[in-house]
């Protein structure tokens, strides 16, 4: 190949880079066999304490779920695993209908019109769907409620911060964790776009005025952050008047991956769909007039509109998209029930052995919940989750960073994967507490 | 060497009907409250027998770099090791989740430490944040410490300058960062005008945003006197890092000056792609942004990994750390190249992509030069005036002959532009088999090109009808049809949504 070009070394192929900027080599170790690589990273990583092997009552948006092994068997697929974005749609066809089935079935459990092939995770959802309340309306302000996970505030205000956009909470009422309408409804001024509401929200309550939130909010743009297993029980937000659905996807087949990746759920009312970020797969017909499935509604996106574009987001969450595609066809219509129902009847068990613990106050609030529920410890819940630790248990999530007066506060989560045996190990730890 | 691709008559999943066998320890109902509770879901129960044939199916109508070629220039599509796969589906990846104490994440925290050291050594850069997702993601999160830089030094930059051959994500990541984008042109060259950008900087100049290897795969041979021009005007030196494939090992984003990047750990570092996703989208910076970089940071504190937030930092990009699944194939990766692997992944890039120009040249024009790096972009412009011949259509030839096409129309400043970027993992088998595809389809009878893609499993796809008349979803499907049928109803046997599969091509056979 270098006779090729007429040339004796490769360095000749770098000659237009000026000495003033080469360097030589990278300073990190020489290269490993695959062998070493292997036992090298297992060894690291074997000083993770995992799910796998210790009972998990974490959750706060990620969730240890059962994964039907198929789910795994699919999304492995490495026709799907090493292909590229489908701009090509005659030989991507798999991957668009894949996509296409995907925004079908969020459709479905949403009530959302218009699907996204994705977003990263719940977080950049919110922010999308934030940034998209002001292409529509123009309006400065986004509503958002004070019970809300930190990071989420955090990520929201920066996805926000290039429009200029302000963010307000309304508050919610100490003894049910519910919303406060009437604080909601006195600051959906004229000046918000959009107004923000989590079913089950942050502390895992089931808003029970979620309808009522349309009536409250005037015209502005109403948001829902969904947990997509609680609507195999749940009303779909689009029942409720909800404009715009986000959710965090990765309870739908894809493992916690230590946060990442993620799948944010995007979905909206079809009016809106020409200012939604984010690729989105449509149906057409191939030249012999068969079925056939494309990325669409591209004059959106940043590679045709550049700094006009809805958003920068080109690179997705589409093999996560697929696993939830996967994972909902498995489950089909009566398991994603079955899933949401053990999901509600663990956490019960899981509330009901809390509340027999001396010193512990379960349930805090006093209002339906899905599968997670604080409780108020009588010692610091950072420490806590470190005795637990200590006794083989990853508790649930301290309070204090995300909602300050609720410090005093442990977040524990059940799933379909609870056993009634991980509940009496917590409890036995828990009991000895000092 | 000819191509077939599975074509199989795929229902939508939405269509199929069947019987679940999915089930779950039984538990007591648990009441949900009446103003909340669901009363209809349109969802099929199926054997996982038939979802398994159908996603399967599906596969099989799918290209990967595992199936053949794949030069999608600005997209590094190279060979994705299998090792990274099978350590990033370990339980300590898998099952762990992100809240967890840090005293039970040692092991994650510690990889995530040693990655950051590992980029920052490849890229010159002195700190490195994990978080954000995917190379736009990063260029956002870039935008962001350059906004909250300037903000901490009490200066109102506004402006954002990007040349014209930039990645479409470059401007849409400023302008979605609140800043005004300031498109310059490329000269004869193809390479930053240095005249327009002493033109287009100026007290309002917050970055200019440039990748390195520029797309057309020239390198920016100015690009210390382009650094002294925008930090001259007070502007920061953003990095894209999009085409580092292209100098791992002979010169890096540090030395050049920059101040801020991004790396595709889906490109240079050999993750895959996913169809579209996950990616992870690294920032890294010199010392003085350092503070600036999302929280919460990874530090190392009498051996024990700690996470902790900084008071200058601009907060959180998304939920947690990052990538994670992604971050660990790609730190296996560098472990297996080390420092001499990924210079010889860089050389081979570069040679493979000169290698595969001089075969294409004079058949298809390359304007702006001879030496390329990783990726080369050339033009069909003289075959579209002499014989009618598009770069669609030959990209859509390409795929007849089973290998990916390039990526096309990109950049804009060259017309009818194919962009190739076959990276290293190429052998020059098949290099050569691409040119001589690439010779023979300038030779084609026009007709035959514009029929094509012939051996993929549909035939061109009408992407104008799909953008006029939507159909985004199953369920506005099943709406067309019923307006379509003038609001006739089609009774659901039980066995598939015929309703659907009537209708719409499945039910030709």
């Amino acid at each position: 190949m270098l006779k090729s070009l007429g040339i004796d070394s490769v360095d000749e192929l770098f000659s237009d880079i000026p000495a003033s900027v080469r360097t030589d080599g990278i300073e990190i170790p020489p290269g490993m066999s695959e062998m070493e690589v292997m036992r090298y990273v297992t060894d690291m990583l074997s000083a993770n304490v995992t799910a796998y092997d210790h009972p998990c009552f974490m959750g706060g948006g990620v969730y240890r779920r059962f994964i039907p092994s198929a789910v795994k068997t699919i999304v492995s697929r490495s026709e799907f695993v090493t292909s590229y974005t489908p701009y090509q749609a005659e030989i991507s066809q798999g991957m668009l209908q894949t996509l296409f089935e995907y925004q079908s079935y969020v459709a479905e459990l949403t009530g959302m019109e218009v699907v996204n092939s994705s977003n990263y995770d719940a977080a950049t959802a919110l922010g999308e769907a934030a940034a998209m309340c002001h292409r529509v309306n123009g309006r400065g302000k986004f509503l958002i409620p004070q019970l809300i996970n930190c990071d989420k505030r955090s990520v929201l205000r920066n996805y926000v911060r290039g429009a200029g956009m302000e963010i307000v909470e309304y508050a919610y009422d100490p003894g049910t964790g519910e919303a406060d309408l009437d604080d909601m409804k006195r600051k959906a001024d004229s000046d918000v776009g959009g107004v923000y509401v989590e079913v089950p929200n942050f502390l895992g309550v089931l808003d029970r005025q979620a309808a009522e939130v349309k009536a409250v909010i005037g015209d502005a743009l109403l948001v829902v952050g969904v947990d997509p297993i609680s609507l195999g029980l749940l009303k779909a937000p689009g029942d409720y008047g909800a404009d715009i659905v986000i959710g965090e996807g990765q309870s739908l087949g894809s493992p916690m991956n230590f946060g990442g990746p993620m799948l944010g759920l995007f979905g909206c009312r079809q009016e809106l769909v020409r200012k939604m970020p984010g690729r989105v797969v449509g149906l057409t017909k191939d030249a012999e007039g068969r079925r056939a499935f494309c990325l669409t509604l591209q004059t959106r996106e940043q590679h045709v509109r550049r700094s006009k574009a809805t958003s920068n987001i080109c690179t997705n969450e589409a093999l996560m998209a697929v696993a939830a595609a996967a994972y909902l066809a498995i489950v089909g219509h009566d398991g994603l029930r079955d899933v949401a129902r053990s999901n509600m009847a663990n956490a019960r068990k899981l509330r009901d052995a809390l509340a027999s613990i001396k010193r512990v106050e379960c349930p805090v609030l006093d209002a339906p919940f899905f599968n997670e529920l604080p409780a108020r410890l009588p010692i610091k819940p950072e420490k806590l989750s470190k005795v637990l630790l200590r006794n083989g248990i990853i508790g649930g999530i301290p309070l204090a960073k995300h909602v300050p007066e609720m410090g005093d506060c442990m977040l524990f989560a059940a799933t379909e994967m609870t056993t009634d045996r991980d509940i009496e190990r917590l409890v036995a730890a828990m009991e000895v507490m000092e | 060497m000819s191509y077939r691709q599975a074509r199989y008559d795929v229902r939508l999943i939405q269509e199929m009907r069947g019987r679940s066998d999915f089930t779950l320890p039984p538990v007591e109902k648990s009441e949900v409250p009446e103003e909340l509770r669901r009363t209809s879901l349109d969802m099929p129960n199926l054997e996982e027998n038939e979802v398994v044939r159908h996603y399967t199916n599906l596969s099989q109508m799918n290209f990967g770099v595992d199936n053949g070629f794949y030069p999608l220039g600005s997209c590094t599509m190279k060979y994705n090791p299998k090792y990274a796969d099978v350590l990033s589906s370990l339980p300590a990846v898998a099952d762990v989740h992100p809240c967890e104490d840090e005293e039970g994440v040692q092991g994650s925290l510690r990889l995530m430490y040693e990655l950051e050291r590992a980029l920052a050594a490849i890229s010159g850069m002195d700190a490195v944040s994990l978080q954000p997702a995917a190379g736009a993601h990063g260029e956002l999160t870039g935008m962001l410490i350059v906004k909250a830089y300037h903000d901490s030094m009490e200066e109102d930059r506004t402006e954002v300058i990007v040349p014209d051959t930039a990645h479409g994500t470059n401007p849409a990541s400023a302008a979605m960062a609140g800043f005004d984008v300031i498109e310059i042109p490329s000269d004869e060259e193809g390479r930053v005008d240095l005249k327009a950008l002493e033109a287009a900087v100026s007290p309002r100049t917050a970055a200019l945003m440039l990748t390195n290897p520029n797309t057309l795969g020239i390198f920016e041979q100015d690009i210390l006197k382009i650094a002294g021009t925008v930090h001259g005007a007070g502007g920061l030196l953003y990095y894209d890092g999009a085409n580092l494939n292209a100098v791992m090992g002979r010169t890096n984003p540090g030395i050049m000056d920059f101040d801020i990047m991004h790396f595709n750990l889906h490109k240079t570092f050999a993750t895959p792609h996913g169809g579209g996703g996950p990616g992870a989208g690294p920032v890294g910076v010199k010392a003085f942004l350092e503070p600036f970089l999302p929280s919460p940071r990874i530090v190392l504190e009498d051996g024990l990994y700690r996470l902790v937030d900084g008071p200058k930092s601009i907060g959180k990009v998304r939920s947690f750390h990052g990538s994670f699944a992604v971050l660990v194939r790609a730190y296996a990766y560098i472990l297996r190249c080390g420092s001499d692997g990924l210079r010889a992944a860089s050389d081979g890039a570069v040679l493979n992509s000169n290698y595969l120009r001089k075969q294409l040249v004079p058949t298809y024009d390359m304007p702006f030069g001879e030496l390329r790096k990783h990726e080369f972009v050339v033009s069909a412009k003289k075959l579209k005036d002499e014989r009618g011949i598009t770069a669609m259509d030959i990209s859509k030839r390409l795929l007849d002959h089973g290998t990916m096409a390039p990526t096309v129309y990109f950049p804009s400043l060259v017309e009818e532009a194919l962009m190739i970027e076959p990276t290293e993992t190429e052998t020059k088998e098949t290099l050569d088999r691409f040119a001589d595809i690439m010779l023979r389809i300038a030779e084609e009878d026009p007709a035959v090109l514009k029929a094509s893609p012939h051996n993929t499993s549909v035939r061109r796809v009408d992407e104008v009808r799909a953008a006029k008349d939507l159909v985004l979803s199953h369920l506005q499907l099943k709406r067309r049809l019923a307006r379509d049928l003038g609001g006739m109803k089609v009774k659901d046997d039980g066995k598939s949504c015929s309703f659907c599969a009537t209708l719409i091509g499945t039910d030709k056979r």
